[in-house]
């Protein structure tokens, strides 16, 4: 334990220390915070709601990219051989990158709920508890897909390219930056296999339905599955010694890291409702627009009509 | 031998086709500066390595201060130390959180600030590792391995790579600790460096242990490379020379009689004897024991750096 925080510690402050980790960690998250919030949502506070969810997700997703090049570069560098000799483990290696990645990312996501609250006026953040668990959850399995790329690459080149092609779909299908129901029907069955549509529904439905931890535990507990099943993983993959390469064969192992979401994906195909949630809100969104632009329609005709009224009264 | 704290029996590594150690066996004794000798890809590093629990061995018997680094990496690690060769610490990590951090590794530990005295790096206490000179480099990674009052420091080539300067002050770091009856195992290809920091050394080639012991015993077992080197007021038969008693051999070079002694007192006596009957005189006389550098070439037929 004492290994662990000792590290933690380490972590945190060369991530602090490291302009990139600003630019990535904290510039970058917020500049899409203001986007979504300021120019999508139009600074409307429902829509603000409504989009909250997928910017919350692309700052806890983003997560995995910096913790996999930091500890290839790590490996690169010889730095870890150095602590092997020392009596940390190698799980104290890994935990201790999930858990500075976790206590780096809150703060970044406690801002945007407030500035959600404050700035934009949300009126609900929805149910905080089930926000706090999904974000909670989600860095963590995020962080730890981070390690199983760290373990499975051999040089930060790699790790670059294999950062690249998860994260363009995690994304892009996910509904974290395209509207879910923008996406084709196929597109929309394939990405119910990706853990972070089910992160980017679950921030939906907690912020904007107010659903408590109790509807979300099939999502929160595939998250958790992931998590653990990654961190086994990735703890059996681990190497020290820069030189040492890992067997092709391996690689295949992070097909297992697959299974949760697998699972999840055909339950959800045959029976969810995720894809029936995300129309409704939509259609909800819609909806209320509608009601708006009709009751501003409505107010700039009786504003049109109140001038003659008040000729006639003159007359 | 006082208290064996290490003992190697017939230890083997071997990575693919390559048998990088193969099968070498020592001892080395509680307050002892252990020294492995040897060119570059000897297997001393391999060696070293499975001493620290980094790499497994595939055959013969190890125990670090009683414990067997396969099988009790965990405990093993606590009670030793080590600078190793191909290493670093992150940029942004000042010198004094490197210490403090691995202090935190450890049971046991001693004050980071007393070490940094001792390293002489008070004055880099808030750099960053990043911005450390190669000798200032060192100096932390020397700190480190001591920051848990290790019983055992293991040193892979303590010195490579830095200049002359630095490496004496490297030197002195390290005959501090021998008079600290520090227990040290150190490799290094550097002759003067062997010489000088090690009670025994072991000369290492191909991944064997070709001799063992101290420099003194090393060179002894080489004394007819001693070299008297003379300059005579006169020209003098290199066959006389060669036939006085002691003396091996003779050549001459650049007007300097080069004698190869296997009895240098005997040697010089007789030399002095036959230059008195041959009215002859010493202009000078220059002794050149064996190096340890001699005793390489003389086991193995090449030069430490080849």
């Amino acid at each position: 334990m004492t290994n662990l925080l000792t590290l933690t510690r380490m972590r945190v402050r060369l991530a602090l220390r490291n302009k990139m980790f600003f630019f990535f960690s904290i510039v970058m998250p917020l500049g899409f915070f203001f986007l979504y919030a300021g120019v999508f949502a139009k600074g409307i506070p429902k829509n603000v709601a409504s989009l909250l969810g997928p910017v919350l997700a692309l700052n806890v997703m983003g997560s995995f990219w910096g913790l996999s090049a930091t500890l290839v570069m790590f490996r690169e560098q010889g730095i870890l051989r150095r602590f092997h000799v020392t009596p940390a483990t190698a799980t104290d290696m890994l935990v201790s990158s999930i858990l500075a990645n976790y206590v780096l990312t809150l703060p970044t996501v406690i801002t945007e709920l407030l500035l959600a609250r404050f700035l934009f006026h949300v009126p609900s953040l929805g149910n905080l508890l089930s926000v706090l668990l999904l974000v909670s959850i989600g860095t963590i399995s995020f962080g730890s897909l981070g390690l199983v790329i760290a373990s499975v690459t051999n040089t930060m080149q790699e790790t670059q390219v294999l950062n690249q092609l998860l994260w363009l779909p995690l994304i892009f299908l996910s509904g974290a930056t395209i509207p879910f129901t923008y996406l084709s029907s196929l597109v929309q069955h394939i990405a119910l296999f990706l853990p972070a549509t089910y992160l980017v529904a679950g921030l939906k439905r907690a912020i904007v339905d107010n659903y408590g931890p109790e509807k979300l535990l099939l999502i929160l507990g595939s998250l958790t599955a992931w998590f653990l099943l990654t961190l086994f993983l990735s703890s059996q993959l681990f190497r020290w010694e820069p030189e040492a390469r890992i067997a092709k064969k391996a690689k295949l192992y992070v097909a297992a890291t697959a299974i949760p979401f697998l699972l999840l994906g055909i339950w959800e195909n045959r029976y969810g409702r995720v894809i029936a949630q995300e129309r409704v809100a939509v259609e909800r969104l819609d909806e209320a627009d509608r009601a708006e632009h009709q009751a501003k329609q409505r107010a700039q005709r009786q504003d049109a009509n109140q001038p003659d009224q008040d000729d006639s009264d003159h007359k | 031998m006082s208290h064996s704290v290490l003992a190697v029996e017939n230890l083997t590594k071997r990575y693919g086709e390559v048998q990088a150690v193969g099968g070498i066996s020592f001892q080395v004794a509680e307050g002892e500066v252990f020294g492995l000798l040897g060119p570059n890809g000897a297997g001393k590093t391999s060696t070293i390595e499975i001493l620290e629990g980094l790499r497994e061995a595939d055959g013969g018997s190890v125990l670090v201060c009683g414990y067997d680094p396969q099988t009790q990496s965990d405990e093993l690690k606590h009670e030793i130390g080590a600078a190793l060769q191909a290493t670093a610490l992150p940029e942004k990590l000042k010198v004094i959180e490197a210490l403090h951090l691995f202090a935190g590794f450890y049971k046991r530990r001693r004050n980071p600030e007393d070490l940094l005295k001792r390293l002489g790096l008070v004055e880099k206490r808030t750099a960053f590792y990043g911005q450390l000179s190669g000798g200032q480099k060192q100096r932390l990674a020397l700190a480190i391995a001591l920051i848990n009052d290790p019983k055992v420091v293991f040193l892979d080539e303590p010195t490579a790579g830095l200049d002359a300067q630095v490496r004496r002050e490297i030197y002195d770091i390290i005959e501090e600790l021998r008079r600290d009856k520090k227990t040290i195992v150190l490799t290094t290809h550097y002759i003067e460096e062997a010489e000088r920091l090690c009670d025994r050394v072991a000369i290492v080639d191909h991944g064997q242990i070709i001799v063992q012991g101290t420099p003194r015993e090393l060179k002894q077992a080489s004394a007819d490379k001693t070299r008297i080197e003379v300059r005579l007021a006169r020209e003098e038969s290199e066959e006389k020379l060669r036939a006085l008693e002691g003396v091996s051999d003779c050549r001459t070079l650049n007007g300097i009689y080069v004698l190869h002694c296997q009895r240098p007192p005997q040697a010089i006596v007789s030399l002095v004897k036959h230059l008195e009957a041959q009215a002859n005189e010493l202009v000078s006389l220059e002794i050149a024991t064996p190096s340890l550098e001699d005793v390489f070439i003389e086991l193995t037929g090449r030069r430490l750096r080849d």
